[in-house]
């Protein structure tokens, strides 16, 4: 369970995240959808203790994440390229991350070989440092890392962007597959209205900074997303 | 790093002042602007060969330009013309310019001439900018290919050694005409002017995003530091650490700085002007075991700028993180003051008091970095050069500079003057042993502080200014 409570954040006097209340059951995979600015990430970097909150707290597994690091056991992200150590190849990585997770080289080895399908073969064995892979690959590599050591909150920030029609496919398989087991709590953001309304079974909308939607997925959600992101341009067709 | 762009800048200035007065008092008779022309040929070959292993064009640069509405030929103007504010350029200035306007003021020979000198000089200088470029270009593909180049400039050298032929002392000859006929000074800008038209005809024809302007992707190095393993639950950290050093050109040159820094205790245990002080010692003591100290240890955490995000939000404590850093620094300490064992040559006073040192190094100096380094909110670019690069280089830097050294120094000669050189050499000891055994608790109080800062320092190694 995650929750945030009247958590604001100002910059010189600019609210760029009003949130009065936000709860997160357990094992729930929930989509953030917004306009650029909307703070999208300055609320996954609040979860993650990154930024600091002008008011409120996020409690995750009732842990206060800026009084207490505890929390850092169990929950991995894949925010931006600041999440890759440029200078390693991808499998260094995985094995520092995994040193971090508690997880030997084995079960390292062994979770990503279920990733072998995702990784087109162009990630493993290429002897080639993480900033010399492409933009898509270097997503790869974040996001599988960030699954190591079954954690039990995941945080993507646009995992989708950047990566091939092929890749995209095979992640969201990637995630219906742990949401399938209702265990781990899933946060993802995306600007592929049709891509998050596949994976997951709640949106929740922000729009500078205020929360205005909060959908339970449904066959009608992708309608009804598209109509409030079109509403600019219905209003202007009118006039 | 911006401490050693200082000293070279202060050493290469005092050089060129003294230069003069030091000519007149060791050679006199002599005339200075003849025995300086006379060795111009080697510092220009010897400036060839370090410019040689250090200095790039920055040719990437020209990559966010090719799309523009520029025209090509403005573009690798721009890049060429960079290239002239390179450190090695301005450093030989520091040299032609004290001297020469010391001979304009002794009247040696009329001013015009001497300018007409310093003109030249100038230009031999930045002949040699982009003399480099071509040479570089044509050779670091194939570095075989210069065997004969090296071989050629060895047998001239011995040549000259030997006085069979003596083209320095020909070449000196070629500039002292230069004195006599100012307006020969065109001879060094028309080779500068030859070598940047053919540079500029290089790139133009490169101009393409996979001719010159691939960026060259090694082969990574896999190396694993498996020996770390040893150290526990430390051993992630440390590996990082060695890897970051190892893979990245600033860290780097920090380590080969640090070797050649070895040598600085020669000025110090061999003259004879010290030997009555040897507080200086302690200073030497305390630079030559803690140079890679001092250099890396004043930009942590920023040396891990590019993924702090990661750091701070993976499960890493600070503690854990801030232990592995001392670790990696104290390693460093050990492996310096080993090497640093020859000086038993001097005396076992020397020897001990270069041990006692790296032992307060490690002790007290270790902490004050980590401390210090709290302060840093300045990102560092792994991969460009540390010369002259004052990135990362705030207040804190110069400001933990002076501890670091002044205190071990003043404390020792206050044992030495009142008590004796032993007392002075236990009470330092006595000081890194106590701040050994306190480091955990002082390492903790840091982690406490790292804390309170966490967030400035996100935010400030998210920009990418200087």
């Amino acid at each position: 369970m995650i929750t945030a409570t009247n958590l604001t954040k100002v910059y010189s006097g600019t609210t760029v995240l009003n949130i009065e209340h936000l709860d997160i059951p357990t094992g729930q995979s929930m989509g953030l959808v917004g306009n650029n600015g909307a703070g999208k990430t300055t609320f996954f970097s609040m979860l993650l203790d990154l930024i600091q909150p002008t008011t409120g707290n996020i409690f995750n597994h009732d842990i206060t994440v800026s009084q207490n690091e505890e929390w850092k056991e169990f929950t991995s992200s894949f925010i931006d390229e600041s999440f890759l150590i440029g200078y390693l190849t991808p499998e260094e990585y995985f094995y520092f991350i995994g040193d971090l997770r508690k997880q030997n080289k084995a079960d390292v080895d062994a979770l990503l070989l279920t990733f072998e399908d995702f990784f087109h073969d162009e990630i493993l064995g290429k002897r080639k440092y993480l900033r010399d892979l492409s933009k898509g690959n270097q997503k790869k590599v974040g996001i599988v890392a960030a699954l190591i050591g079954s954690p039990k909150v995941i945080i993507l920030d646009e995992p989708f962007a950047n990566l091939d029609p092929t890749t995209q496919i095979r992640l969201k398989k990637i995630i219906k597959d742990i949401t399938a087991q209702k265990e781990t709590t899933i946060l993802i953001s995306s600007h592929d209205l049709i891509h998050i309304t596949e994976v997951c079974e709640r949106i929740v909308v922000l729009d500078k900074g205020n929360l205005v939607k909060d959908i339970i997925t449904s066959p009608a959600t992708l309608d009804e997303l598209e109509n409030y992101f079109s509403k600019d341009l219905a209003l202007k067709q009118e006039s | 790093m911006g401490f050693l762009g200082l000293y070279f800048t202060a050493a290469f200035l005092m050089f060129g002042i003294g230069l003069y007065p030091l000519i007149t008092e060791y050679f006199p008779g002599e005339e200075p602007l003849y025995l300086v022309n006379r060795f111009v040929l080697v510092w220009l070959i010897l400036e060839l060969a370090y410019r040689f292993l250090l200095q790039n064009l920055p040719i990437m640069d020209i990559k966010p330009l090719m799309l523009l509405p520029i025209k090509k030929r403005k573009v690798v103007n721009f890049v060429l013309l960079k290239s002239l504010y390179s450190f090695f350029n301005f450093l030989p200035l520091l040299i032609i310019i004290p001297f020469g306007i010391f001979n304009i003021y002794k009247q040696t020979f009329n001013t015009g001439a001497i300018i007409a000198w310093m003109i030249s000089m100038i230009g031999l200088t930045l002949s040699i900018n982009f003399g480099n470029f071509i040479i570089k270009k044509n050779f670091t593909d194939n570095i075989k290919a210069l065997i004969p180049v090296v071989g050629g400039i060895a047998v001239i050298g011995l040549l000259d050694y030997f006085k069979v032929f003596e083209s320095s002392v020909w070449f000196g000859k070629g500039l002292n005409a230069i004195l006599e006929n100012p307006l020969l000074a065109i001879i060094p800008i028309l080779i500068f002017l030859f070598f940047y038209k053919w540079n500029q005809k290089d790139l133009q024809n490169k101009f393409y995003l996979d001719a010159t302007l691939k960026e060259e992707v090694k082969d990574a190095n896999t190396k694993e530091f498996l020996w770390t393993s040893r150290f526990g639950d430390l051993a992630p950290y440390l590996q990082l650490d060695l890897k970051m050093i190892w893979r990245n050109k600033r860290p780097k040159t920090t380590v080969y700085i640090s070797i050649l820094f070895l040598a600085y205790g020669l000025i110090f245990f061999g003259n004879d002007s010290y030997q009555e002080m040897p507080a200086f010692f302690v200073f030497a003591g305390i630079f030559i075991t803690g140079i890679f100290m001092i250099n890396f240890g004043q930009f942590i955490p920023a040396w891990d700028a590019g993924y702090y995000p990661l750091i701070m939000a993976q499960n890493i404590p600070f503690k854990k993180y801030l232990t592995a850093k001392a670790g990696l620094i104290t390693f460093s300490v050990v492996v310096l003051a080993l090497l640093s064992t020859p000086y038993l040559y001097f005396g076992w006073k020397i020897l001990i008091l270069i041990m006692v040192c790296a032992v307060y190094n490690i002790g007290v100096n270790i902490p004050i970095l980590l401390y210090a380094g709290s302060f840093n909110k300045k990102k560092i670019d792994l991969d460009k050069s540390p010369f002259m690069n004052y990135q990362g280089t705030g207040a804190a830097q110069w400001i933990v500079g002076l501890p670091l050294m002044v205190i071990p120094v003043l404390v020792f000669w206050i044992f030495y003057k009142t008590i004796s050189f032993e007392s002075g050499v236990t009470v330092l000891f006595v000081l890194g042993i106590t701040g050994l055994i306190f480091r955990n608790r002082a390492i903790s109080m840091i982690a406490q502080r790292y804390k309170r800062q966490k967030y400035a320092m996100i935010e400030g190694f998210k920009q990418s200014g200087e």
